[in-house]
């Protein structure tokens, strides 16, 4: 989208207009689109792991992935996605106040 | 065991939770003070607070238990208690903070405009808050029963009375700090005799732990379904959890409540690494829990068992008083969660006496529900209460957050079929009407499966028969979700 001059778009936000709907809903797709990813990560390896491990029948994985192995890939996805979201929003706030993208 | 040390040590943490309280009920002053310590908890603060609430009974006690019965794959409910934090990250968390609604019928109300969805809100939220409390209680009741052979409902009453009296006098802010001392402690209650007990263990010269015979543990006749029962209702049924969402009102902002939930997956993660350790020492030194007897009391037994005398004493004092940590502050975080909705949904006026009442309202329910129902395990019945979250509020948020042609029967029609379904199952399954084995009896211990679905299908496809109900304030109410306060005049922290 391109940068209107500041203040303009500042006002259509806060008046509701059909415009300010527009800025509003791409912020809300860019930030759906970072929560989807995050959360397809997980659901294609939660939704794996257990069919692996009937597969494998050893106890000794099952204690490994998930008493250990499990902990900093969520916190790392975790990170990964405050990032994301947060850049998401500095790009907006650019966008609305009519400063260039970098 | 010697009574003596654990008595002083459970006796310790009440006394330490109802003086921090109390610290608490000076500088509470106002009614948002009250309720979400007027908004001002930092990320970090905050974060160890939320982690002190949530680790609960189920992940103190229950874990151990459940691992050293059926073996490695119950580890999937501490990663699922974790994991449903990162969904909630990601769908939730900033929106949530944004939407300015001390809970979640505040929620419901602000976002759907209508009261009816209000009040359906308010009945769940009271339903899976007392679902939640409880196990808590029944797990004091245990442990004090363990520890100095009290009478079994002893344990119950005097979490409840402490909890009452600790909500009651500080609301929202002494619960803050109640919790941030809380975490820790529970985390150094499991950890420092974990690290004697392993020391211990290898002057044994480290006997393997076998889990052979876990087949011969009856569990599920549907494993598999089962292990995915339990992965989507504790991955989706987080976010929902009634002292779970009230938290994340407490965040100064949008962007904090974010970073807020990545120090609590770091805070929780770190605790999760430890009680799959007892179940596993529990096997090998405990086996007579694996068939009948109490396996929640795994923890507890292990330090007298494994290291002894006088060191196994103190060592067993200290889980005391971390297991008392946990019945306390997750049942603090629920019955102000209860105590609120009642407040502000049931009875007339709202204001902080009131609110008084509503904690005693809050956890007489509970109370007599855990000295009549017979026990389930502690990690089991908390799975019950996941589950049912997971159909009701998890779509009302995702889809109520997200998606902009949702409607108030929409709404109704998800949180009957969704949640009603799943509470259905959880009540037909405690009662003992369908007994296993049989797909019956799965379907309706593990619910999330298909009642997650049901939930998410009927609130949208109602909402679509009926797009003549969107409210009018949907797009603002989608405005004030996601754009960030820095961006809405007025609204700089």
């Amino acid at each position: 989208m391109r940068p209107l001059p500041r203040y303009r778009t500042q006002s259509e936000i806060d008046e509701q207009t059909a415009l300010g709907g527009a800025y509003v809903r791409s912020l809300m797709r860019s930030q759906l689109r970072a929560g989807l990813t995050a959360f397809t990560v997980l659901a294609v390896v939660a939704g794996t792991l257990p069919l692996v491990f009937a597969a494998l029948h050893s106890a000794a994985v099952v204690w490994a992935v998930l008493g250990f192995a499990a902990y900093p890939p969520l916190t790392l996805i975790a990170w990964w996605y405050v990032r994301r979201a947060e850049r998401n929003e500095r790009d907006f706030a650019r966008l609305v106040e009519g400063r260039p993208a970098q | 065991m010697s009574r003596t040390y654990a008595v002083v040590a459970v006796a310790a943490v009440v006394l330490a939770t109802v003086l921090v309280g109390g610290f608490g009920l000076r500088i509470s002053r106002t009614t948002s003070d009250f309720y979400v310590a007027s908004r001002t908890v930092r990320p970090r603060l905050n974060a160890a607070a939320i982690s002190g609430e949530y680790l609960s009974a189920a992940s103190f006690l229950g874990i151990a238990g459940l691992v050293l019965v059926h073996g490695p794959d119950m580890l999937w409910y501490p990663v699922g208690y974790t994991a449903g934090y990162l969904v909630l990250l990601v769908f939730v968390a900033a929106p949530l903070r944004r939407s300015g609604a001390y809970t979640l019928p505040d929620f419901a109300e602000g976002r759907l405009e209508s009261r009816q969805v209000r009040r359906l809100v308010s009945v769940l939220v009271v339903g899976a808050g007392w679902l939640y409390l409880v196990p808590q209680l029944q797990g004091a009741g245990l442990t004090l029963k363990i520890l100095t052979g009290a009478p079994g409902w002893l344990g119950d009453v005097l979490v409840a009375s402490v909890v009452v009296v600790a909500v009651a006098a500080g609301g929202m802010r002494s619960i803050t700090f109640v919790q941030v001392f809380q975490y820790w402690l529970k985390l150094t209650a499991l950890l420092v005799p974990a690290i004697f007990l392993v020391l211990a263990w290898q002057g044994d010269g480290r006997p393997r732990v076998t889990f052979d015979e876990q087949l011969s543990v009856f569990r599920a006749d549907h494993p598999l379904y089962a292990t995915y029962g339990l992965i989507i209702a504790t991955f989706l049924g987080t976010m929902g959890l009634p002292h779970v969402v009230v938290r994340f009102y407490t965040s100064p902002n949008g962007r904090d409540a974010r970073r807020t939930t990545v120090a609590v997956l770091a805070l929780i993660g770190v605790f999760y690494l430890l009680p799959p350790v007892y179940g596993a020492l529990g096997r090998l030194y405990a086996p007579e829990l694996i068939h009948g007897g109490d396996a929640d009391a795994a923890v507890l037994l292990l330090p007298a068992r494994v290291v002894g005398g006088l060191g196994g004493d103190l060592l067993g004092a200290l889980i005391a008083g971390g297991a008392f940590a946990a019945f306390l502050s997750t049942a603090s975080g629920l019955t102000m969660a209860v105590a609120g909705v009642i407040t502000q949904d049931v009875l007339p006026s709202r204001g902080v006496r009131h609110f008084r009442l509503a904690t005693v309202l809050a956890m007489c329910v509970p109370l007599a529900g855990s000295l009549m129902v017979s026990r389930v395990p502690v990690a089991d019945s908390v799975g019950m209460a996941f589950a049912v979250s997971a159909s009701s509020f998890c779509p009302l948020l995702v889809l109520g957050i997200w998606w902009r042609r949702l409607t108030p029967q929409g709404a109704i029609a998800g949180l009957v079929l969704g949640g009603g379904s799943a509470f259905l199952s959880v009540a037909i399954t405690v009662s003992g009407a369908v007994r296993p084995p049989g797909w019956p009896h799965t379907l309706l211990a593990w619910p999330a499966v298909w009642s997650v679905p049901v939930g998410f299908l009927a609130m949208v496809l109602v909402s679509l028969a009926t797009p003549g109900r969107i409210p009018v304030g949907t797009n603002a109410a989608m405005t004030r979700f996601h754009l960030p306060e820095a961006l809405i005049p007025g609204r700089h922290r």
